[in-house]
């Protein structure tokens, strides 16, 4: 992977979107990444069709003995928790937060260093220094613990996790897009904007922002995956929403009810195998995009 | 000079920052800021000591001069649940998660370097084609899931490994040193290092993949190949030396950031580090350990990302020259 600075010296052609379809035909990697995120949408979707039961409904066997720990079956797909809960509904319901917080998180950190790189490389001076220490600073904070202690002192919650992913996440992709808004600013195109007395406001939006914006998908991408480990972490250490059945909260209720020492895989590897699907997905997108954006990197 | 000066200047900014965020986000519970340092069933005495030595009957400002002032000196409080100094305990459990996190990324950046090295002499080949993704799927991988899975298997089925703890329940060793030499020691470290070093061994292995493809295209490389030498000798003498720098910056920087992200794998295998402590001492309220657990986990990251930035200017002069 190349580094990010040098990434920027490179001109992207072209809009975010049209290259997607493009990119599908291209990278076989990301044409992999994409149906990932595309089966899991649907999942997400339909989940209240597909789950069988309801997730945290407690299920009684038809003696009338509570449903708990059994083996996998026709009626439970994956077999139910120690309390009877249907595993495999729970799995289905997770695809929902986990691809809400992924997908709301990236739009925060694409539109946070978007901003800010606009801001900072257009402008320069000292708006450019306060941002650039800012992000210094952002950069300096330790990001789980920070995520914990955020959760705790507001309230458990998807939004604070959103939210405390958006606040921290974002330097990277700022310094990035600033030093490609540098280079666009001493194009021609935008001379040729500032001898026609367009205003700054109209050459940053008009001229600037749009290319600059496959870059913020990028960001975006990579962001996604970023903010679904980070909820499935927060859960697993308890720190999570309460109400919500995320794949990290099933893993937690693994961990915290002996599933690892009575060997019950199939309580808590399926929601890890989701969890990577859908990192990975991001990854696997984001690679053939960069490739796609900057093809002199292709080695 | 000026480069490393300038630095070390950013470093005690962004340390000052972080502290003053910190110091406004425990003023921002809800409640007086005494619930930040005292506990209600603190005694009288405890009370008076602990508001005394953090001005908690101030006003405002006053109360940021104090707490910068005592974090100089090191005073961090007094732990609701310990009822001891704060700064004791940290560092009572630091030398935990620094032998934890250094075992995990030496394993992790050897293999890493080796790994990479082989990858990009294998390029184009069907073993690049499996093995990426491969490598892409362990950073995809929760590090918390991974030790549970390493938990299941070589813990409680086949019973290799004990399932938690730094050593033995009830173990006594005669000294601190002959804790983390013991036998006993090393065999709980071995799980939880594992689940690190797995989770992190993918950065250093494309990036050494990726520093050896362009090493492979200098000149001095076409050089030595009409010199004659073998492709090994090419591979290892001269680009690999060439393609392990940047691994020196990754190292330092992954090292900060690896020890604030512990928290999970600390966790999961109930590892006596700060990382869990910090979960605790949230999950208990015991706000002054909290804080302090932070304070010392952003202070490694910041220091650590300040001697990547120098390193990479030491290594590599022309960075140091371009930064002016």
């Amino acid at each position: 992977m190349p580094p990010a600075e040098t990434v920027a010296l490179a001109a992207p052609r072209g809009l975010a979107w049209r290259r997607l379809p493009s990119l599908a035909i291209v990278k076989p990697y990301a044409t992999v990444g994409i149906a990932i995120y595309l089966v899991f949408a649907l999942i997400a979707l339909f989940a209240g069709r597909i789950a069988p039961y309801d997730p945290l409904e407690i299920l009684f066997a038809p003696d009338g003995q509570l449903a708990a720990s059994l083996p996998p079956s026709a009626q439970h797909l994956l077999g139910t928790t120690n309390l009877g809960r249907d595993i495999f509904s729970q799995l289905v319901l997770g695809a929902r937060p986990s691809l809400a917080v992924g997908i709301t998180a990236a739009i925060g950190v694409a539109s946070i260093g978007t901003i800010v790189g606009l801001l900072s490389g257009y402008f320069g001076g000292l708006i450019d220094t306060i941002l650039m220490r800012l992000a210094d600073v952002v950069v300096g904070i330790p990001f789980l613990p920070f995520v914990i202690v955020l959760a705790v002192l507001l309230h458990p919650s998807l939004t604070n996790i959103v939210l405390s992913v958006a606040l921290l996440l974002w330097p990277n992709a700022a310094r990035v897009i600033r030093s490609q808004v540098l280079t666009l600013r001493q194009r021609q195109f935008v001379e040729a904007a500032r001898m026609s007395a367009a205003s700054e406001l109209r050459i940053l939006l008009i001229h600037v922002a749009p290319n600059v914006l496959p870059l913020s998908f990028l960001y975006a991408s990579i962001a996604v995956g970023w903010a679904i480990l980070t909820e499935a972490s927060v859960s697993f250490l308890g720190f999570g929403s309460a109400d919500t059945i995320s794949w990290g909260y099933m893993l937690q209720d693994a961990y915290a009810s002996q599933a690892l020492s009575r060997g019950q895989y199939i309580w808590f590897v399926p929601p890890g195998i989701c969890i990577v699907l859908v990192v990975l997905a991001g990854f696997l997108v984001s690679r053939g995009y960069e490739e796609l954006l900057f093809p002199k990197l292709k080695d | 000079m000026t480069h490393v000066l300038r630095r070390l200047v950013l470093m005690l900014l962004v340390l000052w920052a972080i502290a003053s965020i910190l110091f406004l986000m425990f003023r921002l519970m809800p409640g007086d800021p005494t619930t930040a340092y005292i506990d209600p069933t603190f005694t009288a005495e405890q009370r008076q000591v602990v508001l005394h030595q953090f001005g908690l009957d101030l006003p405002l400002w006053r109360q940021y001069a104090i707490y910068i002032g005592n974090l100089l000196h090191g005073e961090l409080g007094l732990s609701f649940r310990y009822r001891a100094p704060v700064a004791g305990l940290i560092l009572n459990v630091l030398p935990n998660t620094l032998l934890l996190t250094l075992t995990a990324l030496v394993i992790a950046y050897i293999f890493g370097a080796l790994g990479g090295a082989l990858l990009a002499m294998k390029r184009g080949t069907w073993v690049e084609a499996v093995t990426i993704p491969l490598v892409l799927a362990t950073r995809a991988a929760p590090e918390f899931w991974l030790g549970m899975l390493l938990l299941a298997v070589f813990a409680f089925a086949f019973g290799w490994f004990p399932s938690g703890g730094a050593v033995t329940a009830g173990a006594a060793f005669p000294s601190a040193l002959a804790r983390v030499t013991s036998a006993d020691f090393a065999h709980h470290l071995v799980l939880p290092a594992a689940t690190l070093a797995i989770y992190l061994q993918g950065l250093p292995l494309l990036l050494m993949r990726a520093n050896m493809l362009e090493v492979m295209q200098e000149e001095f490389i076409t050089m030595a190949r009409m010199k004659g030498f073998g492709e090994w000798s090419i591979m290892l003498r001269h680009a690999a030396r060439n393609a392990l720098l940047p691994l020196v910056t990754a190292f330092a920087l992954g090292f900060g950031a690896s020890v604030g992200g512990n928290v999970v794998v600390e966790t999961v295998f109930s590892w006596p580090g700060i990382g869990r402590m910090l979960v605790d001492a949230v999950a208990s309220s015991d706000y002054p350990l909290a804080q302090g657990a932070f304070l010392l986990i952003a202070a490694v990251l910041v220091v650590m990302n300040a001697v990547a930035d120098m390193l990479y200017g030491v290594l590599d002069p022309r960075v140091a020259h371009a930064a002016g």
